[in-house]
C-alpha cells in the first residue's frame, strides 16, 4: 500500500553535553510494523520522534506520509503536529493534571464520543479510575492512560517514547504485553524509542539501530543483533555487567537481555577489546542445547 | 462613616479593582507571549517589564508627566482628538498604576508558565488541539497558584500604590485621592485619628491578601509533592 509508506531522509545537527552531532536518517517504515528505534542515549532516537511528530523541524531534507508531505525544506512545507494525525506518548506521560484520567482520554477525541471513552478505559482496565486525576495514580498507571490517549484519536501513526523507562522490571514486562496488545488490536504503525534490548526482542518487527544520529543497522530484530557470520548453536546477546580475576583466567558475568545471567570464562588476550558495559554475544557450538518446558 | 473617608475608600477599592482587571486582560496573553517567545531582544522586553520593580516611582511618575503633558505630541494629540487629559485625572493614575504593577502580574504568570513541562503543551498539540485550546484547557488550569498569586499581588501592590499617585494624580478628592495619600495629607495636617484608621484598613486588607497566597502556595505545594 502506496499510501501507507513513511518516507523519512532528514538532516538536523542536535547540539548535546557531548558536543554536536548531526542526525542524518534516511529510511521508510512500512504500515502496520512497530518499528523500534534502538540506540545509546543521545543517538538521536528521540529527535527523529520529535521531528516525526512535527514538534522539531529537521534543517534539511523531507518526510512523507504516503501521499502527504509532512515536511520538505525545498518546497518550505511544515505541517503542524495538530495535521498530522499521530498519537505521540512521552517520556514523562504528559498527563494533564487538572482533568481526571477521563477527561484526559476526553480531550485527545476530535468529536466528544464517551462510547469510545469508555471502551478504551476498559481495554486498559482504567474503569475504576476514571474519575482519578493522574497524581493519585502509579506509574503503571498513568502509562496506561498515556498510551490510551495517545490512541483516542486514532492516530495513523503512534509514537512512543522510552514509553516503559519509568517503570520497575515487572511493570515493565506487564505493560510491554499491553503495548503488543495495543498493536495488534489496532494495527497502528508504531515506532517507539528504546535501549532496552528485551524490550527490542519482545515488541519490534523492525529496529532501526542508531548510533551518533547515523543509521548503523536495521532490519528485523534477530538479524540486526545477531551476526549471522558466526554458525553457532546458541547464540546470546546481552552486556558485561562484570569481569573477575581467577588465578590465570577471567569470569566474565553478562547479563543477557531479558536479565539472565551468563557466566563465561574468558583468557587475557579475549578481554582485549572488552571492557564493562560493551554489548557482546554468546555463543557456542561445541554442544547440542537441549530443551525442556519449564515447571 | 465620614463621606470623605468612604469616598477616599471607595476610590483606592476601584483603581486597585481596575488596574487587577485591566493587568489580568493584558498580563495573561503578554506572558505567555514572554514565556515562550524566542525573540532575540527578550531579555530587553523583561528588564522593561520588571524596571517598576526597581525605578523609584518618582522616576516613572516624572515620565507619565512628561508624556501626558498637552506640551508633548501625546498628550497634546489625546486632548485634540479626545478632549482627554490624564494628568491630575482617574484615568491618569490608573495608567500609571496598570503599568507600575505590570511585572506584579507578568512575572509570577510567566514563571509559573515556564515551570510547567514543554510536553504538557506539546502532548496537547499532538491530541490536534489549537493554540488557544492549549492556552485555556491545559496551560491556564495548571497554572492556578501562579494566577491567584498574580491577582493578589497585583491588587495589594495598586491598594498600596503612593508615590506615582501622588506624582501623577495629586490629592483631588473624589478623583486622585487614595488612601494611602489620605494618610500621608491626615499626618501632614496632624489628624493622627484619621490617618490611623486609612492605615489600619490597608494594614489588614494587605496582611488577608498575602495571607491568602502563602495559603493557596502551601496548598498546592503539598499537592505537587504528592
Amino acid at each position: 500500500m502506496e499510501n501507507d509508506v513513511i518516507f523519512i531522509d532528514v538532516e538536523k545537527m542536535m547540539y548535546t553535553a557531548e558536543g554536536s552531532v548531526k542526525l542524518m536518517v534516511q529510511t521508510s517504515i512500512h504500515s502496520g510494523e512497530l518499528v523500534a528505534l534502538f540506540g545509546q542515549s543521545g543517538a538521536g532516537k528521540t529527535t527523529l520522534l520529535r521531528i516525526l511528530a512535527g514538534l522539531l523541524a529537521p534543517d534539511h531534507g523531507s518526510i512523507r506520509f504516503g501521499n502527504t508531505i509532512w515536511f520538505d525544506s525545498e518546497k518550505k512545507i511544515n505541517i503542524a503536529p495538530q495535521q498530522r494525525n499521530i498519537g505521540l506518548m512521552f517520556q514523562d506521560f504528559a498527563l494533564f493534571p487538572n482533568m481526571t484520567v477521563e477527561q484526559n482520554i476526553q480531550f485527545a477525541q476530535p468529536e466528544k464520543n464517551t462510547i469510545a471513552v469508555t471502551e478504551l478505559l476498559t481495554l486498559f482496565g482504567l474503569l475504576e479510575f476514571r474519575e482519578r486525576k493522574p497524581n493519585g495514580l502509579s506509574g503503571g498507571q498513568k502509562q496506561r492512560v498515556a498510551l490510551a490517549r495517545a490512541l483516542a484519536r486514532k492516530p495513523q501513526l503512534l509514537l512512543l517514547d522510552e514509553p516503559l523507562s519509568a517503570l520497575d522490571a515487572e511493570m515493565r514486562h506487564a505493560l510491554q504485553d499491553e503495548i503488543a496488545r495495543a498493536h495488534l488490536l489496532s494495527g497502528i504503525t508504531t515506532m517507539m524509542v528504546s535501549h532496552d534490548l528485551n524490550e527490542v526482542f519482545r515488541l519490534a518487527t523492525q529496529v532501526i539501530c542508531i548510533e551518533n544520529g547515523k543509521i548503523m543497522r536495521s532490519g528485523k530484530p534477530e538479524n540486526a543483533f545477531l551476526d549471522n557470520s558466526i554458525s553457532g548453536k546458541v547464540q546470546i546477546t546481552g552486556q558485561i555487567a562484570r569481569i573477575e580475576k581467577q588465578d590465570t583466567i577471567y569470569v566474565v558475568t553478562v547479563i543477557s537481555g531479558n536479565n539472565q545471567i551468563i557466566k563465561v570464562i574468558a583468557f587475557e588476550n579475549d578481554l582485549e577489546n572488552l571492557k564493562i558495559g560493551d554489548r557482546v554475544m554468546v555463543y557456542s557450538k561445541a554442544f547440542n542445547p537441549i530443551i525442556s518446558k519449564l515447571g | 462613616m465620614d463621606p470623605q473617608f468612604a469616598q477616599t475608600l471607595w476610590l483606592t477599592f476601584k483603581l486597585a479593582v481596575s488596574t487587577t482587571v485591566i493587568l489580568v486582560t493584558i498580563g495573561l496573553p503578554f506572558a505567555y507571549w514572554l514565556a515562550y517567545t524566542r525573540v532575540r531582544i527578550k531579555p530587553l522586553i523583561e528588564a522593561l517589564v520588571s524596571m517598576p520593580m526597581v525605578l523609584p516611582p518618582s522616576v516613572i511618575g516624572y515620565y507619565m508627566l512628561v508624556i501626558y503633558s498637552p506640551r508633548n505630541w501625546f498628550g497634546e494629540w489625546l486632548g485634540r482628538a479626545f478632549d482627554v487629559r490624564l494628568a491630575f485625572s482617574f484615568e491618569g493614575i490608573l495608567i500609571a498604576s496598570v503599568i507600575f504593577s505590570l511585572p506584579f502580574m507578568v512575572q509570577p504568570l510567566h514563571n509559573g508558565l515556564r515551570a510547567l513541562p514543554d510536553s504538557l503543551r506539546e502532548a496537547s498539540y499532538t491530541l490536534g488541539k489549537s493554540k488557544t485550546i492549549t492556552f485555556f484547557w491545559v496551560l491556564l488550569p495548571n497554572i492556578k497558584p501562579s494566577i491567584i498569586t498574580a491577582v493578589a499581588l497585583t491588587f495589594a501592590h495598586s491598594i498600596g500604590e503612593f508615590g506615582i499617585v501622588l506624582m501623577v494624580g495629586g490629592n483631588m478628592p473624589g478623583e486622585t485621592r487614595v488612601a494611602s495619600i489620605a494618610i500621608y495629607d491626615e499626618i501632614q495636617a496632624l489628624n493622627f485619628e484619621a490617618a490611623n484608621q486609612y492605615a489600619l484598613i490597608l494594614f489588614l486588607i494587605s496582611l488577608a491578601l498575602l495571607t491568602t497566597i502563602y495559603s493557596v502556595n502551601k496548598k498546592y505545594d503539598t499537592w505537587k509533592m504528592m
